[in-house]
């Protein structure tokens, strides 16, 4: 992949398209649980506070990455297994069937 | 294929991953899995990072890795259902903050390196991160009750405002110019304020639509974090975050039936709400008020029933109990469905989940525009824990701060019997009209144990 700011703009351009197409179409059930999973992916930025963590040239620098790490990392963990106990109440029900 | 050609490809996997994800998560039969092929992306994405050349002191980021999931996870798996939405406000504003911390270190790592779209790119995902991170601490502070849920508005709060923005417009400046980190260090302060402040002038009931609001927020500031790592998995993910937030806050400040700038910016445009003076007065306005003995035969010998759960609901942790009722009424052959506000709860969605977990038959919950034509011929309606979404203040008061958001009809049915623990005002603070209806009865209480006494009283009729 290029890595012209072009390059990078194109990328941005696309995955704003992406972003809108991907759930155009969605019932309000469901608006709490997207919302959850969407805030579990954009703890990605756990990919960048390593970086920067990991090549971090200064005790200040090495400070911030750190405690970016661990804030990424209760993103991404925490928003992604708050999700998934949400949908497990969704899970497996079948209408009028005997209940747990 | 070089080892880095490796890694570029291994992070378009994982953005295939994400796509995949949210995809899934916007169809019920899909959803589930959907979160975990998101969840596999994420740590894909984790172990190739560590394979990036020049990396060192990996035990420190393993040690991170290691405290963040350790808080985390137990965070996740004990918050009651009631209380997700804070707890997504948490995670969101954590995010947040990470994305400012990784510009704000980058940029100090290679200061007079990078070039003015560099700099541009720092000052927008410090900024929006900040942002989100302080916003998202007042919206937990609000939800979890730790501060009144009403509209909170500084004196001079446009004064304050208006500065706010003057400062970071100058701090920003200054930072382009000069490329100076003292700048961007102060315009970070700047916002972590401005944070605050957006969020403080937003009333109760309106606090879900910035919570998503924010998450689209954050999404931003991790694009603007890879732009400035030149990392093209933080802009691809970052930016579907963005994007696919704002189209859902959207949709959901339109469930609402609120402009979403007249939500930001309603406080702030100071505009007077109505509600807290009828507030003092309602305490001198006599409601009636039922046994449960009445209210047993009342819905014992109904046609029909229909059930408008609230947030008191689930606070009561009565979810079992009501569906309990709500079987014995149908075995009694009583027509019985749930009427089902798109905002019922704290989110949008947040009651479906709450009640699925009391394993409610699915056809019994029905959404608001497919029940409201059933009210006129509904015997009896029972408001357990709700208040604002059937306030008819909302149709008929346009000073009040939840005007024009649709609600339930439930002022046309026979009778209407509210359970509630007070006359305390619901979430958004307004009084609501119809607990002085003629035809509404109250019963003051838990509900949870209200409605184990109402099933002790159907089956004794």
């Amino acid at each position: 992949m290029t890595e012209t700011t072009l390059g990078l703009l194109t990328i941005f351009a696309l995955s704003v398209v992406v972003g809108f197409e991907v759930i155009s179409k969605v019932s309000s059930t469901l608006h709490t649980p997207l919302m959850s999973g969407a805030n579990a992916i954009h703890g990605v930025i756990l990919v960048g506070s390593m970086l920067v963590l990991g090549t971090a040239t200064s005790g200040a620098q090495i400070a911030l990455g750190f405690v970016a790490v661990v804030l990424a990392t209760l993103n991404a963990v925490g928003g992604f297994v708050v999700t998934d106990r949400m949908l497990e109440m969704f899970k497996g029900r079948s209408p009028r069937g005997p209940r747990p | 294929m070089t080892r880095l050609n490796l890694i570029e490809l291994g992070y378009l996997v994982a953005a295939l991953c994400f796509i995949a994800a949210l995809k899934g998560l916007s169809s019920p039969r899909t959803a589930r899995y959907g979160n975990l092929v998101g969840a596999a992306g994420m740590v894909l994405a984790v172990l190739i990072t560590f394979a990036v050349p020049g990396m060192r002191r990996m035990p420190l980021i393993i040690g991170g890795l290691v405290l963040g999931a350790g808080g985390a996870v137990p965070a996740a798996r004990m918050v009651k259902m009631t209380a997700i939405p804070q707890m997504v406000a948490m995670f969101n504003g954590v995010g947040g903050g990470a994305a400012a911390l990784v510009s704000l270190a980058e940029f100090s790592r290679r200061s007079n390196h990078g070039g003015a779209g560099t700099t541009l790119a720092v000052l927008f995902s410090v900024l929006v991160g900040a942002v989100s991170f302080t916003g998202s601490a007042v919206t937990f502070a609000k939800l979890q009750e730790l501060m009144t849920g009403r509209p909170v508005v500084v004196p001079g709060q446009r004064a304050v405002n208006l500065g706010l923005g003057a400062a970071i417009l100058g701090l920003a400046v200054w930072a382009l110019a000069a490329h100076s980190l003292v700048a961007v260090v102060l315009l970070t302060l700047a916002a972590l304020a401005a944070g605050a402040f957006l969020v403080l002038p937003v009333g109760g009931a309106d606090v879900p639509v910035v919570i998503s609001l924010l998450n689209s927020f954050t999404g931003l500031a991790v694009a603007a974090s890879g732009a400035v790592l030149r990392n093209t998995l933080l802009i691809v993910a970052g930016t579907l975050v963005g994007a696919s937030g704002t189209l859902l806050t959207r949709l959901m400040s339109q469930a609402m039936g609120r402009p979403l700038l007249s939500i930001v910016f309603g406080a702030i445009g100071a505009t007077s709400t109505a509600g807290s003076t009828e507030e003092l007065q309602a305490g001198d306005r006599a409601v009636r008020r039922g046994t449960v003995e009445d209210i047993a035969v009342l819905l014992a010998y109904s046609r029909s029933v229909i059930v408008v759960p609230g947030y008191g609901l689930a606070v009561a942790q009565a979810q079992h109990t009501i569906r309990e009722l709500a079987d014995l009424l149908e075995r009694r052959g009583v027509r019985v469905s749930y009427a089902i506000h798109p905002v019922a709860g704290r989110m949008p969605g947040h009651m479906n989940v709450l009640l699925a977990e009391a394993n409610v038959p699915y056809e019994q919950l029905r959404e608001m525009d497919d029940i409201n034509p059933a009210f006129p011929t509904t015997d009896a309606v029972l408001v357990v824990g709700a208040n604002d979404v059937v306030n008819p203040a909302a149709r008929t008061s346009p000073g009040s701060p939840i005007y024009g958001m649709p609600i339930l009809d439930v002022d046309a049915a026979q009778h209407i019997v509210f359970l509630k623990r007070s006359m305390r005002p619901g979430f958004a603070g307004i009084d609501n009209e119809l607990l002085y209806d003629p035809k509404t009865t109250m019963l003051f209480g838990d509900a949870k144990d209200t409605l184990t006494a109402l099933i002790a009283a159907v089956k004794a009729s």
